[in-house]
Order: C-alpha cells, then structure tokens, then sequence
C-alpha cells in the first residue's frame, strides 16, 4: 500500500500568540506536527503496518519545517518529503498549497492520502479535499474509524459529534478527526533511526510550476487578536428589580431575548 | 568549547520531556500511594525504547553515548524517582555489566531482551557485612565441574522483586582480597536463587528493593562475566560509569523543584505581597540555581569526558557527590518555600525531599565519594 501524509508546522498550541504589525510574531515560538495531522501519520504507520507499504509524509513551507517531518519519521514513516516554497512564493493559502501538493501526487499512484481534518492555524479545513478533487479521487473528512478490506474502506466520520458509517474505494483521501487513534512518541530508537531514513527537499522548478500559476488567491486583509474578555456585571438591589434589569439587559445590551 | 546539546540528543530530550510530563507526572501520586508503577507506564516506557537506553543499537538498544543519557536522565529525574529508579537501575548498574564486560554470547543471549524491558536488569554487591566496605563479602562461589556452586547472601537489591538477571559479585578466592572476588550473570530461575520480601522504605515507592539469597545456587561458567578475579574491578567500573547519570537525574529532580518553588513563591501571598518579593526568599532561589547550574555543567562535562574515553574516577565520585548534595540542599530549600504545603504528602515536594535522601547513600556514600577522590588526589600529587 502506497500511503501519503500531508502535514503542516504550526504553533504549539501552548504558545502565546503575539500580533505586531500585523503580523503574528515567531520569533521564539515553539512549533509542533499540527495535531490533527499526528492522528493522520498515526493512522497511516498503522494501516502500513498491518498492510505492507510505505508511509511517506508530505509538508510545504520553509527549512524550519525539517523538524516536523523528522518527527514523523521517528513515529515511524518510512520517508519524507520538503515542498521548499521559501524563495519561490511570500504567500500560500488554500489554493496555492492544494494545487503544489496534488502536482507532487499526480503520478505517485497513491492508494491512500491522509490528513488532519484542519490545521489550527488556518482552520480552514480546505487543503485534503481540494487535493482529492485536484486528483479526481475520493475523499471523506473528519474520520474518527478507518478499516481496510481489499479496495474497499469502511469509515466511520464524525458529523457533529454524531457519527456517520460509510464505505468508499481505494484510491482515497482521508481527513482524521481527534479520537481516530493516540499517536505514538516518537521513540527513542525510533529518533536514531530517523536520522538515517531519506528526507527528500523539492522545490517549484521540481515540479514544473510557474510561480505565478500558485499565486495565493485570497488576501490577508487584517490580523488581530479577539477583544479582551471583561469582567462580568453584578446586579445589585431588590431581587424583582433585578429581575427586572436582567430583562431589559438581555433585551437591549446583549440582544439575546 | 561547545556547550550546545546535538540537535538529535535535543530530539531525544523534548521527546522523553513530553511523555514524562503528559504519561507518568500526571500518575506520580498514584505510584506514591500504592508503592507500584502502574503497568500501562512500564508498557508505554518499553514502547518508548528506554530500557535499552546503555545497550548499544546492534542488541536492539537505542546506541547513545553517556551525554545522550544524561540528557534522557535529566528529564527522568523530572518524575517520581521511584519510577526513574526502576528505569535508572537497570539501565545503569543493571546492565552496563553485560555491555561493557560481557562477551559476544552474552551478549546477544541478554541484551537484546533486556533492551525491549522483558528482561529486567540488577545489580548485586551489597552484602549486611560488606557495605561501605564492598570487599568484605561473604557470598562464595566455589568451582564444580562446568559451574558454580554460590552461597550466601546480599540486601537492598534494587530491583531484586521484578528482576529477571542480577549482576553478582562473589568471592572465589578468599586469599587474594578485593583479586579473589569474580562478577556472575545469575538469572532468577538458577536452581538455589530466591528473592527475599520487598523492603519497607523511607522513599523511592515504586522501586522495590530485596534481599537475595544463593544456597549451593549452580551458575554455568559461561556465565562468569570477564575473568575470574576480576569482579571487584568490574563493580568499580560499573559504579563509576553509572555515577554521572545519577548527578543527571538529580539534576532533572533540582530543576523541577526550582520551578516549583518560583511559581509558588510567585502566587504565595504574606504580608499583602508575593512572597517571592521577600529578599530572603529571593536568596534561597538564587542559590538553588547557582547550585543547579554548577550541577548542570559538572554532569555533562563528565559525561562528555566518559564519551572521549577520558579517566573518569575522581570525576565520577565528585558528580556523584555533588548530586546528592546539591539534590538534598535544594530539597530542603523548596520544602522551606513551600511552607506548610511542603510537608503535605498530597503535594509533591514532601515526596522529592524523602527521596533526595538515599542518594547520599546508595551506589557508594557520600563520604565513600570523598575517599575516592583524595585517593586520587594523592596519586595526581604526590
């Protein structure tokens, strides 16, 4: 079996974020494997190991993101990917790195690509399904349940805390939803291994892109940070009074009644 | 002069930082209580590849040298310390005997299993009479044909209770002194080994320690390990290698009490103000830090210095010692911090300060530390 996984480096979700200029700061901030995307690698080490193959893991942006695909090698994949977009473009979104990402799969006969269900950066949740339409294959998002007979692949997907069984055909893309499985460490022999496992750096030229051909189609108008929570009101006086203001609170400041 | 951690030991660092403080942090208060390590921690640390943490990558190990595994006993130190002494004493004393003096059938026979946590590894040397006094054994092992008959006994044998191979040292010439002494590969099941009852301990739940006990047990010669006569060198050589990852785990211990007592003292309102505002208090941060960065840099230059093959004796018993001083002085500091809550058992600094305790006593005294080093002193400078 011929798997991908597409994984993208995002903030450790522990991070404070700082806005400057309005732009999120970087500087010193910890990144991490987008924790979406460690089911997705989870999933696919597992489906190899019971299934043969081979697991490659697939990530666009700059040098930095060498770390997250080390990682992803130690947790077990056999091989890694760089898409180097650095030089070539200042922005990506949606667009640009869906229409990258199936360039680099069109001929790798791939019989299953993996996901996270979104980045928690972006949160868009965008890039796995425009890779499959790029591709002309199948896709199902937010899966929390993958078994594999054959071609066919039983699935179960989370629909709004709500759970949806269904059945599709290799070839096939997958986005994986929390609860799929509980990604491994990355062990310490596994870490030694990894140092030796090929990590493979490309760039647009590989490709055969024109850089105008992935310009970002969207813009970033403004960034900035939600408003301050304020401390709540109490209301004081006689309770039918209060009862009374809370009414007309809820009617005229909050616009809830 | 590089004082940076290699990228792939930092690799190996962040991930045993995440799995001590998501996995086995969050159950230390279980280990505590019931005085055992929960087996979903033992299980998950085998996945983790850590018990083959000395044994090298052709026996399935994880193949680092003694900086990489004062890093990964840095972070270990960071969690209970019965938890990192199960870990800690077979991968320290436990198995380096095998690794460093074993021969290539001992080799492949036991590390390999030993690496994956099937096999657990002790240590046994201590006898009731031969303490400090390590050349004072009892224990004999007489030669019978194509083995060994052993006798006698040895106490607070960690790991003694779960252990599947001890490394022991016994007397097989009792005119030739510390020479007649020869180190044996004794697995449990020889015919005359039995374990003692567990221990009641002061600290280290979760880590048991036992008697054990040799009548007529019959050990192959194969499994004598190195040469006759040479047991004493080899428990020498096996303490001294494990004593800088004792002062690493110390090290991990310190720092976590370190942050500790700063995010206490920030939030311990006295007097209307933190008491971290206190200019005492302040004092008693500083000179834990001062402490635990000279802790820091002695650890890893010796463990620096076991990785150029450098003589590492007097070295070794100074890390060793100023460990478990700089581990006590700190405990202290962090329960007089703490206050009240520091003595509470349901906060984890009570349980730190028990456990800095043994380590100015095991795998050689403090005082036995200092012996060795003006020993030292005086062939450096007379």
């Amino acid at each position: 079996m011929n798997i991908f996984v597409l994984v993208k480096r995002t903030f450790d979700t522990e991070e404070k974020i700082v806005v400057t200029g309005g732009a999120i700061q970087e500087d010193g901030a910890e990144f991490i494997i987008n924790p979406y995307d460690e089911y997705a690698i989870e999933e696919a080490i597992q489906v190899r190991d019971a299934q043969g193959g081979e697991v490659t893991v697939v990530t666009l942006g700059g040098e930095d993101a060498e770390k997250q695909l080390r990682t992803a090698l130690a947790m077990g994949a056999d091989k890694a990917v760089l898409i180097n977009t650095e030089d070539d473009l200042d922005e990506l979104d949606q667009f640009s790195a869906a229409y990258i990402l199936a360039e680099y799969l069109k001929d790798k006969e791939a019989d299953l690509i993996l996901g996270g269900n979104v980045a928690i950066d972006g949160g868009s949740g965008q890039v796995g399904p425009r890779v499959a339409e790029l591709l002309g294959i199948n896709y199902v998002t937010t899966i929390t349940k993958l078994e594999i007979d054959g071609k066919t692949v039983k699935i179960v997907r989370d629909v709004e805390g709500d759970s949806e069984v269904l059945e599709a055909e290799l070839p096939l893309l997958v986005t994986a939803q929390q609860g799929l499985n509980e990604p491994r460490y990355p062990s310490l022999p596994g870490i030694m291994k990894a140092k030796k496992k090929p990590l493979e750096e490309l760039e647009l030229d590989d490709l055969d892109i024109d850089e105008d051909d992935v310009k970002a189609k969207t813009t970033t108008v403004e960034i900035y940070l939600p408003a301050q929570k304020v401390a709540g009101r109490v209301l004081e006086g006689d309770l039918s009074d209060q009862v009374k203001e809370l009414v007309s609170l809820l009617h005229s400041e909050a616009k809830v009644v | 002069m590089d004082f940076k951690l290699p990228e792939d030991i930092e690799f190996l660092k962040q991930s045993i930082r995440d799995f001590v403080d998501n996995e086995v942090d969050p159950l230390a208060m279980e280990i505590e209580e019931k005085d055992e390590i929960p087996e979903k921690i033992m299980n998950m640390s085998m996945e983790m590849g850590l018990f083959g943490l000395s044994i090298p990558e052709e026996y399935g190990g994880v193949g680092i040298g003694m900086v990489g595994k004062c890093a990964i006993y840095e972070e270990l130190g960071r969690t209970h310390n019965g938890y990192t002494t199960v870990i800690g004493a077979h991968t320290g004393i436990g198995s380096v005997g095998i690794v460093e003096m074993g021969n290539s059938e001992q080799k492949k026979k036991y590390l390999p299993p030993m690496a994956r946590g099937e096999m657990i590894g002790a240590f046994a040397l201590t006898e009731p009479s031969a303490g400090s006094h390590a050349t004072n054994l009892k224990t004999t092992a007489v030669r019978k044909g194509d083995k060994y008959i052993l006798n006698g006994s040895k106490h607070y044998i960690t790991n003694a209770p779960i252990a599947d191979i001890f490394t022991v040292m016994a007397v097989t010439d009792p005119s030739k002194g510390a020479k007649g002494i020869t180190s044996f590969i004794v697995e449990k099941d020889f015919p005359g080994f039995t374990v003692g009852k567990k221990e009641k301990k002061m600290g280290l739940h979760g880590s048991h320690s036992a008697e054990i006990f040799f009548e007529d047990c019959e050990v192959p010669v194969e499994n004598v390990l190195g040469q006759e006569g040479q047991g004493y060198v080899n428990a020498l050589k096996i303490l001294a290698n494990g004593r800088a990852g004792l002062a690493a785990r110390n090290l991990g211990s310190c720092d976590k009490l370190l942050e500790m007592s700063i995010q206490h003292a920030n939030t311990r309102i006295q007097f209307g103000k933190p008491i971290f505002e206190q200019q005492i208090i302040q004092h008693y941060l500083a000179d834990m830090a001062l402490d635990i960065e000279a802790l820091r840099s002695m650890t890893y230059r010796v463990a620096w210095m076991v990785d150029q093959e450098m003589k590492v004796i007097k070295e070794a018993a100074m890390v060793k010692l100023l460990g478990s001083e700089v581990y006590n002085r700190v405990a202290d500091k962090a329960v007089q911090i703490h206050g009240g809550i520091g003595y509470i058992a349901e906060y984890p600094v009570e349980r730190f300060y028990r456990d800095a305790r043994i380590t100015k006593i095991y795998e050689g005294t403090s005082e036995i530390q200092k012996n060795i080093i003006a020993a030292q002193l005086k062939h450096e400078y007379l």
